[in-house]
């Protein structure tokens, strides 16, 4: 009975990547990421790297060949704004449309999630998460804050063993992905090596050029229903040189901040011109004064 | 005596991976999972321990299957039940329950037989399993 099950299914002699490329979904997924997200081109290297490695493992099976699934708990690094989370919740899609996750959902948590408040509290809250992000992605934000080194009774260690195990034993139930900022991050794991062993991929997402950011600041805008016009993009451009000589750069989040604040102006603008005809085009149109009014600009003029 | 009690207790002992089918049938459903164990088999004690809380919001069966496996490592020698609650309404009860895992040696019930007021006879059924305390009814 069980020779004729396995015999059943004939191996192939020779298999057409391209078509197999072609059927599994791979490169819209791919496409999109490289639409939506702008700059961040190590992530999409590596994001590639792994689609192309699941899809290789999927046709050796064809073969019979052992094809093992690759352990792909993954770190991001980067500085403020640099799109950590947003790959997050990206990755969890991703993941399920190549087949590696089952259910494909997101489940975020930072350390007030994962530590409890007394002895004995971690160990179910951490199980508790961890059992909600079963055939998902668990995407662990702040992860240096589970580690307190100038306390060594703290409980977060507790929930790093847990969570350790948990991430050796049920591999291909759940990727576990660490984010936080880079400094913090490599002192975490050097105080934990057991962490940097099992986590397999170290991605550093890069700061943005200012062409990225302007690019990004688009299509925040266009998300929005808003459109800038040309003279408030030439504005933006220039804005985004400024504002990154300014402490407290965060990048896409700065820039984010700025837009909030531009469409804050420009509702005001539109209030006090009291226009009788208020056209579609007024309404979602930023301009150049709505950004040339910000306080970086002003301090530019300070200076000078 | 093999307990038959819920579903499927006709049917050989269910395997892991059929239980994780069975438990993901009642997540696509949205119903809460519970665990459950006693030693104690007779077929009116309905009041089970319960293994923790019952399970809300899991998306995978994966997760309730790591309960039941920590559950079977403490009380592997005891009757462990999973049972799935419908909280919608109109429903607001049990929709499946099931014996996942069940002691090596069932020794089954003894008939009891009282005499009663004239020429009257009770019966009970006693689970030989309780003559033992709690605890140590089935090791």
């Amino acid at each position: 009975m069980n020779e004729l099950r396995d015999a059943a299914p004939a191996r192939p002699a020779t298999i057409n990547l391209a078509e197999e490329y072609a059927g599994s979904g791979v490169g819209d997924v791919l496409r999109q990421l490289d639409d939506e997200l702008i700059g961040l081109a190590p992530v999409k290297q590596r994001i590639r790297e792994i689609a192309a490695l699941l899809l290789v493992d999927r046709v050796r099976s064809k073969f019979g060949l052992a094809a093992q699934a690759p352990t792909l708990h993954m770190s991001f690094t980067g500085n403020p704004g640099t799109g950590k989370t947003t790959v997050a919740t990206r990755m969890a899609e991703i993941l399920h449309r190549l087949g590696y996750i089952r259910r494909g959902h997101l489940v975020a948590v930072t350390r007030d999630d994962l530590v409890g408040q007394y002895i004995g509290h971690t160990a179910p809250k951490t199980k508790e998460v961890l059992k909600k992000a079963m055939g998902g992605v668990l995407f662990i934000d702040e992860a240096y804050y589970l580690y307190r080194q100038d306390n060594e009774r703290d409980y977060g260690q507790e929930s790093i063993e847990i969570l350790l195990q948990v991430m050796e034993n049920n591999r291909d139930d759940l990727v576990v992905i660490l984010a936080g900022y880079a400094d913090k991050m490599d002192r975490f794991f050097h105080s934990n090596p057991g962490f940097r062993s099992r986590v397999a991929h170290h991605i550093d997402f890069p700061d943005y050029t200012d062409a990225d950011l302007l690019a990004i600041a688009e299509k925040m805008l266009a998300s929005l229903n808003y459109r800038a016009s040309d003279e408030a993009k030439q504005a933006l451009a220039e804005y985004i040189l400024l504002r990154r000589t300014q402490p407290l750069f965060a990048n896409a989040r700065s820039i984010r901040n700025a837009l909030d604040r531009a469409r804050l102006r420009q509702a005001n603008r539109l209030l006090a011109a009291q226009d009788p005809e208020l056209t579609l085009d007024a309404l979602t149109t930023i301009q150049s004064a709505d950004i040339r009014q910000s306080r970086v600009f002003q301090q530019k003029e300070n200076g000078a | 005596m093999r307990i038959t009690q819920g579903c499927f207790s006709f049917l050989p002992d269910l395997t892991d991976d059929q239980i994780l089918t069975q438990i993901q049938y009642c997540l696509d459903n949205g119903w809460a999972v519970n665990l459950e164990f006693t030693d104690d088999p007779h077929p009116r004690n309905t009041y089970w321990e319960m293994w923790g809380l019952p399970m809300f919001d899991l998306h995978d069966a994966k997760g309730v299957l790591m309960e039941l496996n920590a559950c079977r490592k403490v009380y592997g020698d005891r009757y462990i039940r999973l049972s799935a609650f419908d909280s919608s309404h109109g429903w607001e009860s049990v929709r499946i329950s099931f014996i996942v895992n069940r002691p090596k040696n069932e020794d089954g019930f003894r008939l009891e037989r009282t005499e009663a007021h004239g020429r009257v006879q009770r019966y009970a059924t006693r689970a030989y399993a309780t003559d033992r305390p709690e605890g140590k009814r089935y090791t």
